[in-house]
Parts: C-alpha cells; sequence; structure tokens
C-alpha cells in the first residue's frame, strides 16, 4: 500500500523519519518531564574535541587565522571615553572551505552520516550551512540535497539565498527551492522517507560539538599570541548553534571570556509572512530567528536541540540593518578585507562595545563569512530598494525593519542595543512549561533550568511563581 | 520544441495548495500556495514550457513537475550602485588621518 503523503500524516510520521534520519535515540536522555541530560546526549552521541580536531583535518576545516583589526581600533577609540577602546580582533572563518564556519558544523555531520554507511545528507538551510554540507559531501563522496526557502509568491528570490544555492550546486548537490513557509518541513521529511539519507541537521550534538573547535582554538591562537585569553567573545547569533559550540570550546579551553550574542534588529517582521520574506535584508543572523531559537530551541529539525545559547550567554545585543552595512563597508576600506555582510553584525556590535571596555582589554568577533554576487552590501540594498524599503544616512537607532534601512552618518552613530535575557530566561521557562503541559515541576527540573539558563534556582523559582506553577 | 531529452532544466510543483497549508499562519502566506523548483536533466524524449515532466537531478533523483525554464541562468549580480555607500570610505579615511584622540 503506498504510503500516505499528505500534509497530516507525514507529520505524524516525524519521529519515525527522523530517528531513521538522524541515528539517535533522543528518548534515552529524556526524563519524562521537562528536564533532559543535555550533557549525557552530548557526550554519548558526539565526539571529543580532539577527535573532533582530527575529523576537520581531513577535510581542510579549522585553524582559521586570527586577524588584529588595528585601523578599526583606532577608529573606536576617537569615539570612546579616554583609556577605553578594547583591541577589536576577527577571526577569518572564512578561510574555511565553503567560506564560513558553518564548515565545521558539516565537517562532523558528514563524517558521522558516511561512518553510519548513509549515501547521501539532506540539510534544510536557506544559508551557508548549506554550501558546507555541500562542500563536506563532495569530499566525503556524498550525495547531498539542501532544501531551501527563497522565493515569495510573486517568485522574487532574495539574493543573498540564490548565491548560497549557486554554491550549493558548485559542490554537485541538489537544490530544492521553496517559497515562503514553515512547511518546508514537511518537505524535507518527504525527502529524507524517499532517499533514506542522513538529517545534517544543524542542530544535532555532532553539528554542534563541531563548533567547539572555534572556540577552543580562539583560546589556543590568543594563548600563543598574546599570552591571555580575550575578554570578551562576540558571536552573531541565529539558531543558538554558533554560540553553544564557541562557548562550549572556550570553556573547554579553560577560557572564562564573556559571551555576547548579537543579532539584526529585525522586530515588526514576521518571518513566516510572504510580504515580509522580501522586505528584510539579512536572512540570517537576525532576532526573527535569535529570539525564538533562544527561548524554545527545541523547535528546531531534532526532538532535542544541541544549541541551547541561554545556557550560555551573558549579554545579548542587538544592531540594526544599516550599521552592519556600515560596517561591512568599514572593513574593506579600512582594513582591506571584504566579508559578509550577515556574519559582520558581531563586528558592528563589537565596534561599538569595545567603546566600553578598557583599552588593555580584548575583544574578538569570532567569524567571518565569504562575500560574492547576490551576497554584498551593494545587492542587498538594491534588493532593499527595489522591494520599496528606503535606504537613508543618518541615526539608525531610528530604522524601522521593513520601512527603511539608516546608514549611520558617522562611526559614532553605531550603537548596540541590550536586550533583557532575565526576560528571555524567563521566557525560555513559560515555553517549557506550555511544551510539555507539566502541571507540577520536579526538583530535577529546577536544576536542568537553572542550567540551561545560566541563573540559579531561586531565579528559576521565581519565574514557576510568577507563571503559578508548582514545585 | 522547447526542450530535448539531456537538456538542463527547471521544474516547478504545487506542494501545498492554499487549502491544505499548515495553521498559524501569517494571513499573507495562507493566501498563496506552497510552491517548489527543482533543477535536473529533462528525461522526456522532447517537451514544451508548461508540459508535465520527468528530470533527473544532479544526484540522480529522479522527480517529476511542470517545465518552467531551460537552461536557467543564475541572474544575481553585485547589483547597481548605491550612492549612500560610496562616501562612507572617504569619510572613515578622513576620520582617520584627523590628529588626536
Amino acid at each position: 500500500m503506498a504510503k500516505d503523503m499528505s500534509y497530516e500524516a507525514v507529520m505524524a510520521r516525524r519521529g519515525e523519519i527522523m530517528k531513521k534520519a538522524v541515528g539517535i535515540d533522543y528518548d534515552e536522555f529524556e526524563s519524562g518531564s521537562i528536564a533532559f541530560d543535555y550533557e549525557r546526549m552530548m557526550r554519548e552521541t558526539g565526539y571529543t574535541l580532539q577527535e573532533i580536531e582530527k575529523i576537520q583535518r581531513e577535510t581542510g576545516v579549522g585553524n582559521t587565522p586570527l586577524l588584529e583589526l588595528k585601523n578599526l581600533t583606532k577608529l573606536a577609540r576617537k569615539y570612546a571615553p579616554k583609556g577605553k577602546g578594547a583591541r577589536i580582533f576577527i577571526k577569518d572563518e572564512a578561510a574555511n572551505p565553503s567560506g564560513s564556519f558553518k564548515a565545521r558544523r558539516a565537517a562532523t555531520s558528514c563524517y558521522h552520516a558516511q561512518k553510519l554507511g548513509y549515501k547521501g545528507v539532506i540539510a534544510a538551510t536557506s544559508g551557508n550551512y548549506g554550501s558546507a554540507v555541500a562542500s563536506q559531501a563532495a569530499m566525503r563522496g556524498l550525495k547531498c540535497i539542501v532544501v531551501q526557502e527563497c522565493y515569495d509568491s510573486r517568485g522574487v528570490g532574495q539574493p543573498e539565498i540564490i548565491e548560497k544555492a549557486r554554491k550549493c550546486e558548485a559542490f554537485g548537490a541538489e537544490v530544492v527551492q521553496l517559497s515562503v513557509g514553515p512547511e518546508l518541513f514537511y518537505t524535507f521529511l518527504v525527502l529524507l522517507e524517499e532517499t533514506g539519507y542522513f538529517n545534517s541537521s544543524l542542530y544535532t550534538p555532532f553539528a554542534i560539538a563541531g563548533v567547539e573547535t572555534l572556540g577552543y582554538e580562539l583560546a589556543m591562537q590568543f594563548r600563543e599570541r598574546e599570552g591571555r585569553d580575550p575578554d570578551a567573545v562576540v558571536v552573531t547569533n541565529a539558531g543558538g548553534g554558533n554560540l553553544t559550540g564557541t562557548a562550549r570550546g572556550l570553556l573547554k579551553a579553560g577560557a572564562q571570556s564573556k559571551i555576547i550574542g548579537a543579532s539584526v534588529d529585525l522586530s515588526g517582521l514576521h518571518m513566516a509572512s510572504d510580504i515580509h520574506f522580501n522586505r528584510k535584508s539579512f536572512t540570517t543572523g537576525h532576532t526573527g530567528f535569535g529570539v525564538p531559537f533562544a527561548t524554545w530551541p527545541d523547535r528546531s529539525d531534532v526532538p532535542r536541540s544541541a544549541a541551547r545559547p541561554l545556557r550560555y550567554l551573558d549579554r545579548y545585543v542587538t544592531v540594526n540593518q544599516g550599521s552592519v552595512f556600515y560596517m561591512t563597508e568599514a572593513l574593506a576600506q579600512l582594513e582591506g578585507i571584504e566579508r559578509g555582510p550577515a556574519g559582520n553584525t558581531s563586528l558592528a556590535a563589537a565596534f561599538y562595545l569595545a567603546q566600553e571596555m578598557d583599552e588593555d582589554q580584548i575583544i574578538v568577533v569570532q567569524e567571518t563569512e565569504y562575500t560574492g554576487a547576490g551576497k554584498h552590501i551593494q545587492p542587498q540594498l538594491t534588493f532593499a530598494r527595489k522591494n520599496g524599503i528606503e535606504i537613508l544616512i543618518g541615526d539608525p537607532t531610528e530604522e524601522v525593519p521593513g520601512k527603511n534601512i539608516i546608514l549611520p552618518k558617522d562611526p559614532g552613530y553605531i550603537k548596540a542595543t541590550d536586550l533583557d535575557v532575565d526576560r528571555l530566561r524567563k521566557s525560555y521557562i513559560r515555553n517549557c512549561i506550555k511544551n510539555t503541559n507539566v502541571k507540577k515541576v520536579t526538583e530535577e527540573d529546577i536544576k536542568f533550568l537553572a542550567e540551561d539558563t545560566k541563573s540559579n534556582e531561586d531565579f528559576v523559582k521565581e519565574a514557576l511563581d510568577e507563571l503559578g506553577i508548582g514545585y | 520544441m522547447d526542450a530535448k531529452k539531456g537538456d538542463w532544466v527547471r521544474i516547478h510543483n504545487i506542494v501545498l495548495k492554499p487549502e491544505e497549508r499548515a495553521e498559524n499562519l501569517p494571513e499573507d502566506t495562507k493566501k498563496v500556495p506552497l510552491e517548489m523548483w527543482v533543477k535536473g536533466f529533462l528525461l522526456n524524449d522532447e517537451a514544451n514550457i508548461g508540459d508535465e515532466v520527468e528530470i533527473e537531478t544532479y544526484i540522480g533523483r529522479k522527480t517529476k513537475g511542470t517545465l518552467v525554464e531551460v537552461n536557467p541562468r543564475w541572474e544575481h549580480d553585485f547589483g547597481e550602485v548605491v550612492p549612500e555607500l560610496l562616501h562612507i570610505g572617504r569619510h572613515l579615511r578622513k576620520i582617520m588621518d584627523e590628529d588626536g584622540e
């Protein structure tokens, strides 16, 4: 009998499809309540840092250059109070084979798929991860399908996403392009079932463990070069994996650097809206992913996401689209390196944050990404203008996402705005209650929630009291 | 005849009609179908734009859909000149040349 391929029927089979496609029985780590054993999941299904370094070396991933941005540091100091203005460094992750840090995640994922005997890998992503998986799959002789959300209902595609499709095809992958909507997941499940390929999810323990080497390398490179760890590490945050993996790697190196997440402020734009889709100039690294994934990481394409940003986050800031475009231009004009733009979100934040820090301190932007046709400030702004977005020069804090893009009139106007992390923590706790339907929280749950929000048991109890949930 | 067997083509499918779409979608998205585009080598002997055809994708998967494009080209580029960007580099160099803090 032919399988029922209706939306409802396929979605109902998701657990079964995922188990086959990821090779992890997530039930083993569940407590039956809110808590699950995150560290055991990472340990038993992932790889050690040393194993990952070896795997990544096989395909030329990692060991990317660490560059000091002396001119941008000098520029930041012109706007900082006397004695302030930390040294700004950047880790040039664009030097990875596919042009972004995502090669680290893809390397372990493809290695694992090959080891388990899968013939191919599938990734659901409109970002750099697609080409990273395609590149790693090419090296390992695996077939690869990348499923993208790419076009609006007029058939107009985001230039940045189209470029990523081109790059996937360059590595011999098949690219399935869809119009706007979360039902991309349905197509993804259908393809997993049809092909029997491995789900090269961004959120498995292997994928996240793949980023740990980035944090570890950072600590090692700074120790060798400066004899110390960086004071702050700024991470562009979307699904949370970049932040989680980097922070875990730093901790494994024994570094106590402050972990700061940065996202482009796209508040007011709905991520599942057909009309809003082409009114945003950032397809990743923005609050439309950053906030929902921080406050409910298990919305991802695996039952338990290994990317849990609130577990590691010390501070979370937003910057506007115009400031990131401006910093992308500044990076090219003053430092002679053309990267981004989306990956430069953390650079725009670091430029401002450096001005709060002492001159002898170090702030590091932990990634760059390749730039190219479509994926560059000029085509992005051209596209924005064609979609009715006004391009202005002025005070970026007045930018309204979806209406205008405001380039700062001088570097002093670049600001990073703090998000209230305690509020995000409470929102996460509320989502845990809502999504698990738990009426009474166990002692284990409280301990888990404290760890998963980098808070403490008193904070969790206070949040539960506010929600009227017993424990 | 627009395409013959072995040509590199692009096909289109409606994955979900508006009434089949997920709950909780914004109104604008709910009104339109979920569409899909895939590229591959044409398996039919010949076909015209708008025909239902079968293709073999680059990795060898076979799939069907409506033929919409033959030898689909990449049209993304480096965009038009954005005058608002042009002043930035010169302005920054001027600031860097200024003395003192």
